[in-house]
């Protein structure tokens, strides 16, 4: 089965090393300390770019977002440091995911099948949804290309008498979309790591996903990672739940 | 602003609603005229321009030709350009331009700029920074057609010309227009002293020679606050880079007005949308759920069934 990708091989670095991952029984590893570190770093400079932005983007919102940051000048100051934070970390996650984000025909197919997605058609996701599935791919290339995107204009209008006026004035529109499209998309990320699919934003907090979350949300990786057939493990839990034996596989109720 | 007392407030910088005390005064549009066919190049203006507004002289470079600096300084305000202008035939002239802030009627300063208040245009049309608003983004410096904001690193402000807009409040006429030797620069309301530059104009192609001789006042800014008499109104770029028809960047204007506020509105139905699947489709929960209980709603009270 041509699944997008089946398993996410980490070298434990330094920052790993820092803190520990406890693995309760009926949850499988997901993301190893470095890689949640990074998650919240990125997180963090995201939303002080932001808000940071906000102030600048528009007339009418300077005067709700600018005192956040200690005025319109300290704004004006803080915003490219923000942003280079958020590019930095984000440049360290992209290499990071590089490999497990490759885009893969089930990937493709995933995307051809949005709809069924939206729309809660299944109860899980396709057989063939490996540790990240299509819509997670897009929003990470969308962030890799919108970053590039903010680091060559920003730096541009950073030092705008460098550049010259027409360049800048360009980069201004190219800042603006990147940020348009990177506000549309944190929505659904929050979302659906949070209220859209429960039991999935642990994974971020404290490293661990449930197993029926792994065989609902992301069936291969966890055919990968357990040798089980997901449809067989969610079959199983069914008739144990049935047979009125401990409910298996609940998410727990902690972050 | 020591000027508030009797200059008027026409526009201001990212500024939502309404402008207080727009309107409740008419004032002329005051404007400065250069007859750039009589300047000499002295310099006195530049020297009245520094000592009025307490700047320190700048340290001059030599690059072989007059100019004694490339260009105006956060604080140097006013510069005469230098220009060799050769003839086909083989003839020389000086082509010397003074060089300052033309205080557009439309400011792409103003226009670009995100903070409340750093920047104004009076009702007499002049266009002045306040740098106790200004947050250092330089945006005017993009959108200023003329090149002429300039920014300080080490306040992080910007600075330009203020046409004496406290010289002006009280009645007088700009430091520059004081000290010119020659009668190349005049100051009065923007209708007088397009009448005498039209004038002055005429007689260079009438009787001078100067065929091509016009006004430089732009209209694709809607005019300027500061206009010139030039030999040659067909080519203004021979004194200095002066642009034949200055623009704001779209990026100003229909992006900044337009879609802009669109876009935001457009990324913000992406909160809407997620918060509508939640209603309207739920979540996602991992399987198998656990087997639900359903609690009906308790029975009405004796007497009122149906």
């Amino acid at each position: 089965m041509a699944t997008s990708a089946d398993r996410f091989v980490h070298r434990p670095n330094a920052i790993d090393r820092l803190g520990q991952t406890l693995v309760y029984a009926g949850e499988l590893f997901r993301h190893p300390v470095y890689t949640r570190f990074l998650h919240w770093m990125v997180g963090i400079f995201f939303f002080l770019a932001l808000l940071s932005g906000f102030g600048i983007y528009l007339p009418w919102i300077f005067r709700f977002f600018t005192p956040l940051f200690g005025g319109g000048a300290m704004t004006r100051f803080l915003h490219p440091w923000f942003g280079l934070g958020f590019v930095f970390f984000f440049a360290l996650q992209a290499m990071n995911w590089w490999q497990v984000m490759t885009w893969t025909p089930a990937d493709s197919r995933w995307m051809k099948h949005i709809r069924r997605y939206v729309i809660r058609s299944d109860s899980t996701e396709s057989p063939e949804t490996g540790f990240f599935n299509g819509g997670q791919k897009l929003m990470f290339w969308e962030i890799v290309c919108g970053s590039i995107a903010y680091l060559i204009t920003g730096v541009i209008m950073w030092f705008p008498t460098t550049f010259g006026r027409i360049l800048v004035s360009l980069s201004y529109v190219i800042h603006d979309i990147s940020a348009l499209i990177m506000l549309f998309g944190i929505f659904f990320h929050v979302y659906l790591s949070t209220f859209g699919e429960p039991g999935t934003i642990q994974a971020m907090t404290r490293g661990t996903v449930s197993e029926s979350w792994a065989w609902t949300h992301h069936p291969a990786w966890y055919k990968a990672v357990t040798g089980r057939d997901p449809q067989e493990a969610l079959k199983e839990a069914e008739e144990r739940m049935a047979s009125g034996g401990r409910f298996s596989g609940a998410p727990p109720p902690t972050l | 602003m020591g000027d508030r007392g009797t200059l008027r407030i026409q526009q201001i910088s990212a500024h939502p609603g309404p402008i207080a005390g727009e309107g409740t005064q008419r004032q002329d549009k005051v404007c400065k005229l250069i007859d750039v066919t009589t300047c000499i190049g002295c310099k006195a203006c530049e020297v009245a321009c520094v000592e009025w507004n307490d700047m320190p002289f700048q340290t001059t470079h030599f690059d072989n030709t007059y100019q004694t600096m490339p260009d105006t300084d956060w604080n140097y305000w006013n510069l005469i350009k230098f220009n060799e202008d050769e003839h086909d035939n083989g003839s020389f002239a000086w082509l010397m331009r003074k060089h300052q802030c033309m205080h557009c009627a439309d400011p792409g300063c103003l226009r670009a700029c995100p903070a409340d208040g750093a920047i104004v245009q009076y009702s007499n049309g002049i266009v002045d920074f306040q740098q106790q608003n200004c947050i250092g983004c330089q945006f005017c410096v993009s959108g200023c057609p003329f090149n002429i904001p300039k920014y300080n690193s080490e306040t992080k402000k910007v600075y330009k010309c203020t046409l004496c807009s406290d010289r002006v409040g009280a009645g007088l006429e700009p430091a520059c227009i004081k000290s010119c030797p020659t009668g190349c620069l005049h100051f009065g309301t923007k209708d007088d002293m397009k009448f005498l530059a039209e004038n002055r104009a005429k007689q260079l192609r009438d009787v001078s020679g100067f065929k091509n001789a016009g006004v430089y006042d732009p209209d694709t800014i809607g005019g300027t606050s500061v206009i010139y008499v030039l030999h040659d109104i067909t080519k203004p770029e021979k004194y200095g880079n002066l642009p034949a028809s200055p623009r704001i960047p779209l990026a100003f204007t229909i992006w900044k007005s337009v879609f802009k506020p669109l876009g935001l509105i457009g990324a913000m139905l992406g909160f809407v949308g997620v918060v509508m699947h939640y209603v309207f489709e739920g979540p996602l929960r991992t399987q198998p759920t656990p087997p639900v209980k359903v609690i009906d709603p308790p029975p009405p009270p004796p007497g009122r069934e149906n």
